[in-house]
């Protein structure tokens, strides 16, 4: 058996993803990126390989994909992640033809094609504030866990307006609405609120079509769930792989490498 | 192909000659500023650069020496200095780097640029009135702004009547009527209508060359990077606009691709044509050899631009001045040059569907950039509209034509990569589908 892997080096954690050829996953594995972006590679590597109980020998192509894909020095090529988010979208989810994807610094809307070709994306630019470094400031500033922001927020019920363009100034933003008295609960629905409404911008503008997916780190957030299903007016597709999605995209370009590979080779011996 | 082929001296002959050209141009303003003499400022966009040359007196285009301190890496130092001085951020990179320039006494990366001794603009862009007011008040030169009518909707370019057109003809002649007086004044020499006449056939002979070139790259391969080279061939139909070396120039460049046509030569050096693309918008000036390669690495290649459009003064335009009657017609030509450029800015939804016909493109590259609203204004709803009415991708990038600090490559490179492995793989799906 020849196994295909996907890294998928974030900004904040770094993916891991192992396929066998029927593309089902075998492996996973999940570890902060850090300072030292080989080695959160080379980790969340081997991680996966050992949840998969496969051997290196047996990974026949590694696609590295995410911020640091040229820092996986041991994958075979490197493809973007919007292309890895998009066909790993349409695996999982194959009606699939809207994909946000929110990590750690970057939010994507990516339309995409039945099969998942990539038709269009758009990309928060040049600021953090839609992604989910927001929601890291917030918990800073209220010191809490991020495992937390989720369940915090939906016990909300008057969320307040959280106005600022900045992540950097929406910590102030925070303390000062803490200062006025108000329930750290509608605090934290207000910051979930407006980074929803900044991604459903970036969705408008490569346009809103189909079943729409989750996809990134953030998608383990449940509130974030609830208030972007609100917004849109349906429920996108989420599953508890949603954050390995990436990596699994990249896996799947792995194995049709494998494949192409393999009938290349029959057809020079003639067959 | 054979060696002898590509290697032949007419093959790159246009990106040398343009370069040489340029450089000279310039050294012959930095000459006269050493010698405190003064030149005219006129804007790229409706420059009535022809009229000035028939009073002897030399041309400088502030925005070409601002793109070309972004080009040279040293912006920042004239953007910083700005503002030092109280411009805010989002004020125009160009205007900025101008200001600091004049403030340094010319100093710039190529020499030095004169000092302006009259200024002349048109309502082609907002930002020309306030920067013709900083040079007014710097040095107490006269500043004529030729107000050009026009009148925008969308979806569609409005086409003014015969009568209508004939009035705002009429409009934009009463003031270059205006204008001369000024010049005579300043260049201490009379108007001269068969010199006029002169400088407007070599500007129809170099329109007849630039024309030719655009039409050329509809084949595959392009013959010419519209974005890179396209920016060399701009420099030079400013510069020498009017001039018989900028007429000979343009029809010497046209033989160049008529040559690279036949022989199918493409700009992309170890590298296949894959993607022809149109770009639009301004180019990232800071990091401008790297910004091309980001697309030339993966074989695109711009076989169009609006920038070649809407900078190079009507030149694209279907459009000769009428040397019987060539003040009239340098009002029509001004006239059509400054609606066609603004156009070419806000409405270009329908004419880059029309390249995308002509010129076969896989995709469209939008560039909006920070320092310049005017151009970057309807990128947004013109993306939607061509992706709405042809099955082509399109790639929105933001960064900026002179400020550093807003260019960041690795966001940059990330979006384009994506951009190319979509066009790949739609490109590898088509083929299998036969």
């Amino acid at each position: 058996m020849t196994y295909a892997a996907g890294v998928d080096v974030g900004s904040t954690q770094t993916k891991a993803v192992i396929v066998d050829e029927d593309a089902t996953i075998v492996g996973r594995s999940l570890l902060p990126t850090g300072a030292n972006v080989v080695m959160a590679a080379e980790h969340a590597f081997q991680a996966a390989i050992r949840t998969g109980q496969v051997s290196e020998e047996e990974v026949g192509y590694v696609v590295g994909t995410g911020y640091g894909r040229y820092r996986v020095e041991f994958g075979d090529t490197q493809i973007t992640e919007i292309v890895c988010h998009a066909r790993g979208a349409a695996e999982m989810f194959p009606g699939t033809e809207t994909v946000l994807d929110m990590g750690g610094q970057d939010t994507k809307a990516i339309r995409i094609a039945k099969g998942g070709d990539v038709l269009d994306f758009c990309m928060n630019d040049k600021c953090a504030a839609g992604t989910g470094r927001f929601l890291q400031s917030a918990a800073a500033a209220l010191e809490i866990n991020l495992e937390e922001l989720g369940p915090t927020a939906l016990r909300g019920t008057r969320p307040v307006d959280i106005s600022t363009t900045c992540t950097v100034f929406a910590e102030s933003e925070v303390l000062s609405w803490l200062a006025k008295g108000k329930k750290m609960e509608d605090i934290l629905l207000g910051v979930h609120r407006s980074i929803a409404s900044r991604s459903f911008g970036l969705m408008r503008r490569v346009g809103i079509v189909g079943e729409v997916t989750f996809t990134g780190g953030v998608t383990r957030n449940e509130a974030m769930v609830v208030v972007l299903n609100e917004i849109l007016g349906t429920d996108m597709n989420v599953s508890e792989e949603s954050h390995y999605i990436g990596a699994l995209g990249a896996a799947l370009f792995a194995l049709e490498r494998i494949r192409h590979g393999r009938v290349a080779a029959l057809q020079e011996e003639g067959v | 192909m054979s060696t002898a082929v590509i290697d032949s001296p007419i093959v790159g002959r246009g990106a040398r000659d343009g370069g040489r050209l340029f450089r000279d141009w310039f050294s012959g303003l930095s000459e006269l500023a050493e010698a405190g003499g003064r030149a005219a400022y006129v804007f790229v966009m409706g420059s009535m650069a022809e009229l000035v040359q028939t009073f002897d007196m030399p041309v400088v285009f502030p925005e070409i020496n601002s793109l070309q301190t972004a080009v040279r890496r040293v912006s920042d130092k004239y953007l910083s200095l700005a503002e030092d001085h109280g411009f805010s951020p989002d004020v125009c990179g160009y205007l900025k780097a101008d200001y600091a320039l004049q403030v340094l006494g010319g100093e710039h990366p190529m020499g030095r640029v004169p000092k302006p001794s009259v200024a002349i603009l048109t309502n082609a862009c907002n930002t020309y009135f306030k920067w013709a007011e900083i040079w007014e008040r710097m040095y107490d030169v006269p500043t004529v702004a030729i107000d050009v009518p026009g009148s925008r909707e969308a979806p569609n370019v409005r086409t003014p009547s015969p009568a209508d057109l004939e009035r705002d003809r009429r409009y934009v002649a009463h003031q270059i009527d205006e204008l001369i007086p000024v010049l005579e004044k300043v260049s201490g020499k009379k108007f001269d209508i068969d010199r006029l006449r002169e400088v407007l056939g070599r500007t129809n002979e170099m329109g007849r060359g630039w024309r030719r070139v655009l039409e050329l790259n509809r084949g595959t391969p392009a013959v010419f990077d519209a974005m890179m080279e396209g920016t060399i061939f701009l420099g030079v139909a400013n510069a020498l606009r009017g001039t018989q070396a900028g007429a000979d120039y343009f029809t010497e460049l046209a033989e160049e691709m008529e040559y690279k046509r036949e022989h199918g030569i493409s700009p992309l050096v170890d590298q296949e044509e894959k993607h022809r693309l149109a770009f639009v918008g301004v180019p990232c000036y800071p990091i401008f050899r790297r910004f091309y390669e980001l697309f030339s690495e993966w074989g695109g290649v711009f076989a169009s631009s609006t920038y070649m459009w809407f900078a190079s003064g009507g030149l694209n335009l279907d459009f000769e001045y009428d040397l019987d009657r060539p003040l009239e017609s340098l009002a029509e030509g001004v006239l059509l040059n400054v609606t066609k450029a603004m156009d070419a800015m806000l409405f270009h939804d329908q004419a880059l569907i029309q390249a995308i016909d002509d010129f076969n493109l896989d995709g469209v590259v939008y560039h909006p950039i920070k320092s310049c609203r005017t151009v970057s204004t309807s990128l947004a709803d013109s993306r939607r509209v061509v992706l709405e009415q042809r099955d082509v991708l399109a790639l929105y990038i933001e960064s900026d034509m002179m400020d550093k600090r807003v260019v960041s490559e690795a966001q940059l490179k990330n979006r384009i990569d994506a951009f190319f492995e979509g066009l790949d793989s739609r490109k590898l799906r088509l083929e299998r589908s036969g």
